[in-house]
């Protein structure tokens, strides 16, 4: 099969991750928009879970190899997989090796999604226009473990009408945490409070990050403060979502 | 002084956040030491080299550990010192006080030293009638507040001025009640007068040591406020308490922790004394202690040895991983109850006192990876924490509630059909406009924020049934 600028397509599997999944599948939509129009053919594999990444940071490393060894089995043969978010990202290009001693090479064929379409794909955007002004967010994993930083401001750069705001203190941790949120609640609690207020001191009117858990995090407090600032995942507005699904 | 103990972390670090002046020195202690640090280290291209090399020495050190120990003794005496082993806390304290004893001392004067609140030093002796001073500014106003280091480079980083102020007032009451207390030179030269008087009082002095030089027998440390040196040069025994892994082999080594631990620490060049001491004084010195002890203590730390822990002996105390870290950027160094705080704490206090007492400290991380990212002799403490809750769950010592939930959720997310129709009822039930404002299981999350509502449908569901964009 061939594309419209006569290359052969690359096939790409998406892994949606369990929280796009359960609660915004508008993130899982959003990737395969712009992973085709990065010229790509998407598949979502229907034997994909969760990455297991509760169990490995709970320190239950038998039930976390149990499901690494099965998301691997599910995205056998495919050379690129492609994951919305850098923390499930981070668990799977980086510690299943970790995990199951071998993971035959799956990592490498692993990218978060914004660092996909930018170093790999080369992808310059969807025209779509957003009038906005915008605080980003650098999720941890996708940051420090992924080097996810420049990718996803470049894209941003390029939606019209949208201004990036440099968010105060971006780099650090909104309190997600996984389990850590509801084990410790008031040291999270106080750490997304941090965060919200980095938010508002900006005067923004909308928060971007690429990773779920702390999006919901973020917008779940912002939400309970009363603040109407709207909370979205990069890949929504990157492709163009922004005007027809709303807000977490 | 005493600390509340790992065990207590949770209602610890509850009182921490509730705590307002505490909150408004963490807010502006948070800034300092992160952007010097950053800047110190752009200003030496040669940084991030030099923390790989400072890595493999110390890495190289370990795995000859017995080797260089033995050496260091050796060099050690053929200067004229002596090398107390101590296995044990107890043993390093009875090493102490039998120097006291034997010289007839009633006062020591301290520099700093974390291994000495480790051992519970103080306590200790002033039990059998020896009376230890600190002679550090901010261990000083702990003495006299009473209360333990809340950090292990900025020990008093959680009292105000106000504070000071009040601790000199009452602590130093023969002095005119009506002067000037207001700033932090006031306060200095204050503290100056009072501790002159101690260290040239005190029978023997006590610091601890950045590092053990192997082949000249030699305890250096780094300091800022000369009291150290003063310590260990004025009284007539100088006794140096240091775990067994300070030791590096030569002073060429040295030469790279100098250049890379002030600027992990405080963002300094170089600290302000960097102080070498060999041996006590010799025929034609013209200062000097008469004695010289290196009491060297294991507690726990050979235990680390050959293990999957081994990496955290690296550490050399700079506390740079706490000055980033964001959870203690909120409940501050009390709150994790023992000596050590911070990610460095909680990797070590495990390892000294054990996982079932200490297993909190492990947890209570996001593992956001700051500490690692700033930690000079990179140890990859994320990756030790999550060892500790391995060793802790296949413990049984994590909560039964949490075991099942995540073994529920893993026999879940190992049958892919059972997870389709478990994500899809849960997409359906959190389904609505609004997000939710209480959810029942969930009140660690909603009590404090919304759960954000679902969009109705699974993504799966909707893939399966043909649904593209």
């Amino acid at each position: 099969m061939a594309s419209e600028t006569g290359k052969t397509p690359r096939t790409v599997a998406l892994f949606a991750t369990c929280l796009a999944d359960l609660v915004r599948p508008s993130v899982a939509f959003a990737s395969v928009r712009l992973l085709e129009a990065a010229g790509c053919r998407v598949e979502a594999p229907a034997a994909q879970t969760c990455c297991g990444q509760p169990a490995y940071n709970s320190g239950d490393r038998k039930h976390a190899a149990r499901i690494a060894r099965r998301t691997v089995r599910a995205f056998r043969g495919y050379e690129w997989i492609v994951v919305p978010s850098g923390s499930c990202a981070g668990m799977m290009r980086g510690h299943y090796a970790d995990l199951l001693e071998d993971d035959g090479g799956f990592g490498e064929r692993v990218w978060e999604l914004t660092s996909f379409l930018v170093d790999v794909c080369g992808f310059e955007g969807i025209e779509t226009r957003w009038p906005m002004t915008a605080a980003y967010h650098d999720s941890c994993a996708g940051l420090r473990e992924l080097g996810v930083r420049d990718q996803p401001r470049a894209l941003l750069a390029r939606v019209e009408g949208l201004e990036l705001t440099e968010l105060p203190d971006a780099d650090v941790c909104c309190g997600f945490g996984g389990a850590f949120c509801v084990k410790y609640p008031d040291i999270s609690t106080a750490m997304v409070r941090d965060k919200t207020a980095a938010v508002k001191s900006t005067g923004a009117g909308a928060l971007l990050a690429g990773d779920l858990g702390c999006l919901m995090n973020m917008a779940g407090r912002l939400s309970r403060e009363g603040n109407k600032v709207e909370v979205r995942h990069v890949a929504e507005v990157l492709a163009g979502m922004a005007d027809e699904t709303p807000p977490l | 002084m005493s600390f509340a103990g790992p065990a207590n972390f949770r209602a610890s670090a509850a009182r921490a956040l509730a705590d307002e002046p505490l909150q408004r020195e963490l807010a502006k202690f948070s800034r300092g030491f992160q952007v010097k640090r950053v800047e110190a280290a752009s200003r030496l291209p040669e940084f991030e080299a030099l923390r790989d090399r400072a890595r493999d020495i110390k890495d190289h050190c370990l795995a000859h550990l017995d080797f260089y120990l033995e050496r260091f003794e050796e060099n050690c005496r053929a200067a004229g010192g002596e090398v107390h082993w101590c296995v044990t806390a107890e043993d390093a304290r009875q090493a102490i006080l039998d120097i006291c004893r034997r010289l007839g001392a009633r006062t020591m004067a301290k520099g700093k030293s974390m291994v000495s609140e480790e051992i519970g030093l103080n306590e200790f002796l002033a039990e059998e009638g020896v009376h230890a001073v600190e002679t550090d500014l901010g261990e000083y106003i702990l003495q006299l507040r009473g209360e333990p280091p809340s950090h292990i480079v900025a020990p008093a980083i959680h009292v105000a001025t106000e504070q000071w102020t009040e601790a000199f007032r009452t602590a130093h009451a023969d002095r005119p009640a009506d002067r000037s207390l207001s700033d932090g030179s006031e306060i200095m030269a204050e503290a100056r007068a009072v501790l002159r008087e101690q260290f040239l009082g005190a029978d023997v002095g006590l610091t601890g040591a950045n590092f053990l030089v192997a082949e000249t027998g030699s305890s250096v440390i780094f300091t800022n406020e000369g009291n150290g040196d003063l310590s260990q040069t004025l009284p007539r025994a100088h006794i140096v308490i240091a775990g067994i892994e300070k030791v590096i082999p030569t002073l060429e080594d040295l030469s790279v922790f100098m250049r890379v631990l002030p600027r992990s620490a405080t963002g300094q060049e170089l600290t302000v004394y960097t102080t070498l001491s060999t041996g006590p004084r010799r025929a034609g010195d013209l200062d000097g202690p008469e004695e010289y002890h290196v009491v060297l203590l294991d507690n726990g730390r050979a235990d680390m040895l050959g293990g999957q822990f081994q990496d955290m002996l690296r550490c050399i105390r700079c506390a740079a991983c706490m000055n980033a870290c964001p959870v203690y950027k909120q409940i501050g160094g009390h709150a994790y109850g023992w000596v050590y705080p911070g990610p460095m704490g909680a990797v070590l206090t495990p390892g000294l006192r054990g996982v079932a007492e200490a297993g909190h400290l492990p947890n209570a991380s996001t593992f956001c990876g700051k500490c690692e990212e700033v930690c000079p002799v990179r140890i990859p403490l994320p990756r030790l924490m999550r060892h500790w809750r391995e060793r802790e769950f296949s413990r049984r010592l994590s909560p039964a509630k949490f075991r099942y939930g995540l073994g529920l959720w893993a026999f879940v997310a190992v049958r892919p059909a059972l997870y389709r129709l478990v994500a899809g009822m849960g997409a359906r039930l959190l389904g609505r406009r609004r997000p939710w404002r209480r959810l029942p299981f969930a009140g660690g999350w909603t009590d404090t924020r919304d759960f954000p509502a679902s969009e109705g449908r699974s993504f799966m569901s909707l893939w399966q049934a043909g649904r593209r964009r």
